[in-house]
């Protein structure tokens, strides 16, 4: 069986009288691709941003690869290889496509390694014809594409994505496909999603968030034929 | 930026030399030396304003410390050349300890803007409360709102009695003018600057990416602190008093002024933006008529109205569209329109 590479125990998250994320506890093995869905309000995103450390828990633990990075601020969690990239497009607009990978790229790596590594990832996500345009007069597709360039080109072993499909078309959605598969050879990834073809196209294991709580972690196709999961998709009580 | 630093460094040789030689047939030494002197201070809020994205209300705070610190320190040592580098100093230290402050307790920006705006009065007020003999520091004395005057000036360093004065004190200026803006132009090429304007455009983006967004803006910050500090020693010496009406809010709101019309995220923006302020204040002061204040004032809701880029970038792209080639983003996108065109079609 392969290492755990992150685990969380006890997760809890509470806004004034919402709990928005209710102990949980998640284990994420070595190059796993997994998904992470549920309605609205589930607590997904919550979980996400405690684990990217953009919110600090308010209870419960956890680890990076033995690590505990409960407290830890987002440059610390990133610093340790871990890719990420948040719902919205969060690019640097008026800069291009080069320096805004050149940027991520720098963190890991030397100035002049740091130029490779970014004409590598640009030929890798086909972005040559775009590379000195500034991002922000791209077409919402290509600045998702570039900021998964942003979390490609530091080498992660955890790639955390939050809703990488939203907003895009069928076409970019194959070519997102594609990147997310290539770079699942070499690191784990979590993926938090909306869109249900999109998941059923990339994932193999599924954790259904409900109410602040896992629900159910399964094999896709058996997530999506369980009545539980159907009646809380729907709304229906359970 | 395109280009390289040494380009750069071959420009700014040339256009100081010429301007250097240019100038004082127009305009007295004497006043090109404090425009000189406003220029860098200019600089200073430019770098961390334009390129830092920190929005300093304070910054004639630091320009005060640093005369501050050069007339009280040119008392006491009797020769300039200490007194010029601790005068770079004290407030880059004081700004990298402010700085800790608000960035590591992860102030928002207006905060920023009201401590910064705060301190600037704090100093304001303490120094004009300073009056007594009992305010010394080693020889000198505060002086409260009369400031000190009767300082060692500017002199060779090692030989107290060649005092550094007249045109001799303008090519001082104008020299150390060109090197800081060397230095700011290397500091803008090297990874830390391309970071600095990462974190300008997107801070959450670039903790995402593993930088430490905290740590990079006090650097920053106490560099452009170090800067106004420098500005104000050279003040010092050009007026050869210093009051505490260098801290005066009405000489920060200026040096906002100043970056807004010369244009920010440009280096010689607010320089140009500076001088040509300061020299129009200059003329202005000469007559009775319009009131000084109400001018300012006028230019910036004109500039912001109008040209809210500033004038040099408003310039940068009237050069491009005139003389230079088309920028390759608007041809791309030009392309890409007609593409879709075609599929519509």
């Amino acid at each position: 069986m392969a290492e755990i590479i992150l685990e969380t125990q006890g997760l809890t998250m509470r806004f004034g009288g919402v709990v928005a994320s209710n102990n949980v506890d998640f284990k994420l093995r070595e190059k796993e691709l997994r998904c992470l869905i549920g309605p609205n309000g589930a607590g997904k995103s919550t979980f996400f941003k405690c684990v990217t450390g953009l919110q600090t828990p308010t209870e419960g633990e956890i680890y990076m690869q033995g690590v505990e990075t409960t407290r830890w601020m987002p440059h610390q969690i990133a610093s340790l290889g871990v890719g990420i990239k948040t719902q919205t497009p969060n690019v640097m607009d008026s800069l291009s496509v080069f320096e805004n990978i050149w940027l991520a790229a720098r963190r890991f790596h030397a100035p002049q390694q740091a130029n490779r590594k970014t004409q590598e990832i640009i030929e890798r996500l086909a972005l040559g014809s775009i590379a000195r345009d500034d991002l922000g007069q791209l077409a919402h597709g290509e600045r998702q594409r570039v900021e998964l360039g942003l979390v490609a080109v530091g080498d992660p072993w955890l790639v955390l994505l939050d809703e990488p499909a939203a907003g895009m078309s069928a076409e970019d959605v194959e070519r997102m496909t594609e990147i997310i598969h290539e770079l699942n050879k070499t690191a784990a990834i979590i993926i938090v999603e909306h869109d249900m073809q999109f998941i059923r196209s990339i994932a193999e294991v599924v954790t259904v968030f409900h109410q602040g709580k896992v629900l159910l972690e399964d094999h896709v196709d058996r997530v999506m034929s369980d009545p539980t999961v159907r009646n809380v998709y729907l709304g229906k009580k359970n | 930026m395109p280009g390289s630093l040494s380009k750069d460094a071959i420009t700014i040789i040339l256009v100081t030399a010429i301007l250097i030689w240019v100038m004082p047939l127009l305009i007295s030494t004497y006043t090109l030396t404090v425009l000189i002197v406003y220029g860098m201070l200019g600089l200073s809020l430019g770098l961390i304003w334009g390129f830092g994205g920190i929005l300093c209300f304070g910054q004639a705070a630091f320009f005060g410390l640093g005369a501050y610190t050069y007339a009280i320190a040119a008392i006491n040592i009797g020769e300039s050349t200490v007194p010029m580098i601790l005068a770079v100093l004290v407030p880059a230290v004081f700004a990298a300890l402010l700085g800790a402050m608000m960035f590591y307790g992860r102030l928002n920006d207006v905060y920023l803007g009201v401590i910064t705006l705060v301190v600037t009065l704090i100093l304001f007020k303490f120094i004009n409360s300073t009056a007594g003999p009992q305010y010394l520091i080693g020889n000198a004395r505060l002086g409260g709102f009369n400031g000190i005057p009767g300082f060692q000036t500017l002199n060779i360093p090692g030989h107290p009695d060649d005092y550094i004065w007249g045109d001799s004190y303008f090519y001082v200026c104008a020299v150390l003018l060109g090197v800081v803006f060397f230095l700011v132009s290397a500091l803008l090429r090297s990874s830390f600057g391309r970071i600095a304007v990462g974190i300008r455009e997107n801070e959450t983006r670039m903790s995402l990416m593993g930088y430490d967004v905290r740590a990079r803006k006090t650097v920053l910050f106490a560099a452009g602190a170090a800067i106004a500090g420098l500005a104000g020693a050279l003040f010092a010496n050009w007026a050869e008093i210093v009051t505490p009406s260098l801290f005066s809010l009405g000489q920060s709101a200026e040096i906002i002024i100043w970056c807004i019309v010369g244009g920010l995220g440009t280096r010689l923006g607010p320089i140009l933006g500076a001088a040509g302020l300061a020299y129009l204040k200059f003329l202005l002061g000469q007559q009775t008529l319009i009131d000084n204040t109400l001018i300012t004032g006028l230019i910036l809701v004109l500039f912001v109205l109008f040209l809210p880029k500033g004038i040099v970038p408003a310039l940068a792209s009237l050069w491009k569209v005139s003389f230079g080639r088309r920028p390759k983003g608007r041809i791309h996108l030009q392309r890409r329109m007609k593409s879709r065109g075609r599929i519509n079609g």
